[in-house]
């Protein structure tokens, strides 16, 4: 069925199992995003090293199956990524979800499996709060 | 009675049932949030428009003098509807939420000042919460709340006269049904306490107007608010009651044309009765619409309504209690037809996708009940809501799509 799309196995697999689940104490940055329409929540914390690649980034919060899952995916992404190429990733990976044009596959890699979202619009905010929150954790870092 | 037995009768009068979503029948689950109209009030707004529309109170041609009476007679309809002895204390809103801000706003301010306590519960929706809180924070009065208890959510109103006597309360603002737990408050009882403590009433007949019989009088009410979508007539347009003593002292809540008697280029004198609170061109088609949604009603007889409600909550609440892992909102009987859940660790939304591919109609989120939510330590919720077209055997689909959802998710 039609749902099959939106709740791909791995989607599915990382929203039961969400890798990285957890907090990083301070000094790595944190960042909250909010759906109101539901009262989700996710908050994502980044761990940098002194040269300022990502070592480590993980999330905690409540959230819908898309959400968990695509926030736990990009989790598992991060690591050494600077912060303009992280959310150089987020661009990528919204544009992905809310353009027509074929995306770089190599650059998404399992994100992939949020294509079904592209079906269902109403969902794109659930697909894309953990990227808000990353953005909102790495927010002045962007050169 | 046959659960069915009003859904036999007139589901056939609401073409937009008999369709289909997703390859199944529409099962139309989601009445609280509104309820779907049948083929008079569609075609009585069609005919408005095609033969009698002009703007109402301002003509002297013969359209707006039919655009007015048929008007002016909504106005009247609609205070037999509740049992209102004037028409003149009915004033016509957008909706509930128009009617809780114009209270708000207009006597609220006048007669709120520091120390002043206003008194609602802590199942109120939105509406009934945010204006106060602004309307405190302006006037220097404070907020308090009703607790409810524990998940079946009553509050125990034997409290209250108590709670009326500890504080200078000057407003008890309170929602007749709730739409997230479905209580089914004892409205009438708690007016009484309320007025025989010199505390003006506020009821959110939201829920409940196109639901149960309502009688403004047998209540005791000092104002009473409802929405036209949520009993078979538009969007947009809404009913505020007021009880004539207060209103004729009341402040307009808007400025404009309509609602005056006099302008100079130094002030301005306004009209008396509810036009005074009605500035600018109303929604005429609107109230008409509204009115004709309210003989509908009338006719279908508001006792059966609430009967048929009440059956079809009582057993959604029996058959879902039976699921694994499920918490179930609100008290175990009186309930009023609906059943807000969570089901597992199944988040609402992706409860609401799965029950959308099967072509069920849900309610996902907090319901504009955000610190309620809170307090029961939940996000969002599932929401089933029944009006008297709804069938058992929609129930039934239902609680066969959870059973399924449970597998596909995993609980």
């Amino acid at each position: 069925m039609e749902l099959d799309e939106l709740y791909q196995t791995i989607i599915l697999d990382h929203s039961r199992r969400p890798r990285n689940f957890g907090e990083l104490p301070a000094p790595a940055l944190r960042g909250a995003g909010y759906n109101p329409s539901c009262g989700d929540e996710v908050v994502v914390f980044v761990a940098r090293s002194p040269e300022g690649k990502i070592e480590q980034a993980k999330f905690v919060g409540q959230a819908c199956a898309i959400c968990m899952a695509s926030t736990s995916l990009m989790t598992t992404r991060l690591k050494g990524k600077t912060a303009a190429e992280a959310l150089s990733l987020k661009r990528v990976f919204v544009d992905f979800l809310t353009k027509d044009a074929p995306p770089p596959p190599d650059e998404l890699g399992n994100l992939q499996a949020l294509a079904g979202v592209k079906k269902f619009p109403q969902r794109l905010k659930c697909a894309t709060l953990g990227w808000h929150a990353l953005q909102s954790a790495l927010s002045g870092l962007e050169r | 009675m046959s659960i069915d037995l009003l859904a036999q009768k007139y589901r056939v009068d609401f073409p937009i049932l008999e369709q289909k979503v997703n390859g199944y029948p529409l099962a139309y689950l989601d009445n609280a949030a509104s309820t779907q109209h049948p083929t008079c009030v569609i075609d009585e707004i069609a005919r408005y428009y095609k033969e009698d529309h002009a703007n109402v109170h301002r003509g002297l041609h013969e359209l707006s003098s039919r655009s007015t009476k048929l008007y002016e007679d909504a106005r009247a309809r609609i205070a037999r509807f509740i049992g209102a002895k004037s028409q003149d204390s009915i004033i016509f809103t957008r909706g509930t939420t128009e009617g809780i801000n114009l209270v708000a706003a207009t006597w609220g301010t006048a007669h709120l000042g520091p120390g002043d306590v206003i008194l609602i519960t802590e199942m109120e929706h939105h509406a009934n919460l945010i204006p106060w809180q602004i309307l405190a924070r302006r006037t220097g009065a404070s907020l308090q709340y009703l607790p409810i208890q524990g998940d079946e959510g009553n509050i125990d109103w034997t409290l209250l006269e108590r709670r009326l006597q500890g504080a200078p309360v000057r407003i008890l603002s309170f929602t007749h049904i709730s739409n997230a737990l479905a209580c089914v408050n004892p409205v009438s009882e708690i007016c009484a306490i309320a007025r025989r403590n010199g505390v003006v009433t506020l009821v959110d007949a939201a829920q409940s107007a196109g639901h149960a019989p309502i009688d403004v009088q047998e209540i005791g009410c000092d104002f009473l608010a409802f929405s036209g979508h949520k009993c078979c007539g538009p969007t947009g347009i809404g009913v505020l009651y007021g009880n004539s003593e207060i209103l004729a002292e009341m402040e307009p809540y808007q400025f404009g044309g309509e609602m005056i008697s006099s302008v100079t280029y130094e002030t301005a004198e306004w009209k008396e009765g509810p036009h005074r609170f009605e500035a600018g061109t109303p929604h005429i088609a609107g109230a008409i619409g509204l009115a004709t949604a309210l003989s509908y009603l009338d006719d279908v007889d508001r006792s059966a309504i609430q009967a048929t409600d009440h059956h079809l909550g009582q057993i959604a609440y029996q058959k879902l209690s039976n699921l694994p892992g499920i918490r179930i909102l609100g008290p175990q009987s009186e309930r009023a037809g609906l059943i807000s859940f969570q089901l597992g660790r199944i988040h609402a939304h992706d409860l609401v996708a799965y029950a959308n591919q099967f072509g069920i109609a849900l309610r996902g989120g907090h319901h504009c009940t955000q610190p309620l939510m809170r307090k029961l330590g939940l996000q969002a919720t599932a929401r089933a809501s029944f009006y008297f077209y709804n069938r058992e055997s929609e129930i039934d689909r239902l609680i066969e799509v959870l059973r399924q959802s449970i597998r596909y998710f995993g609980n």
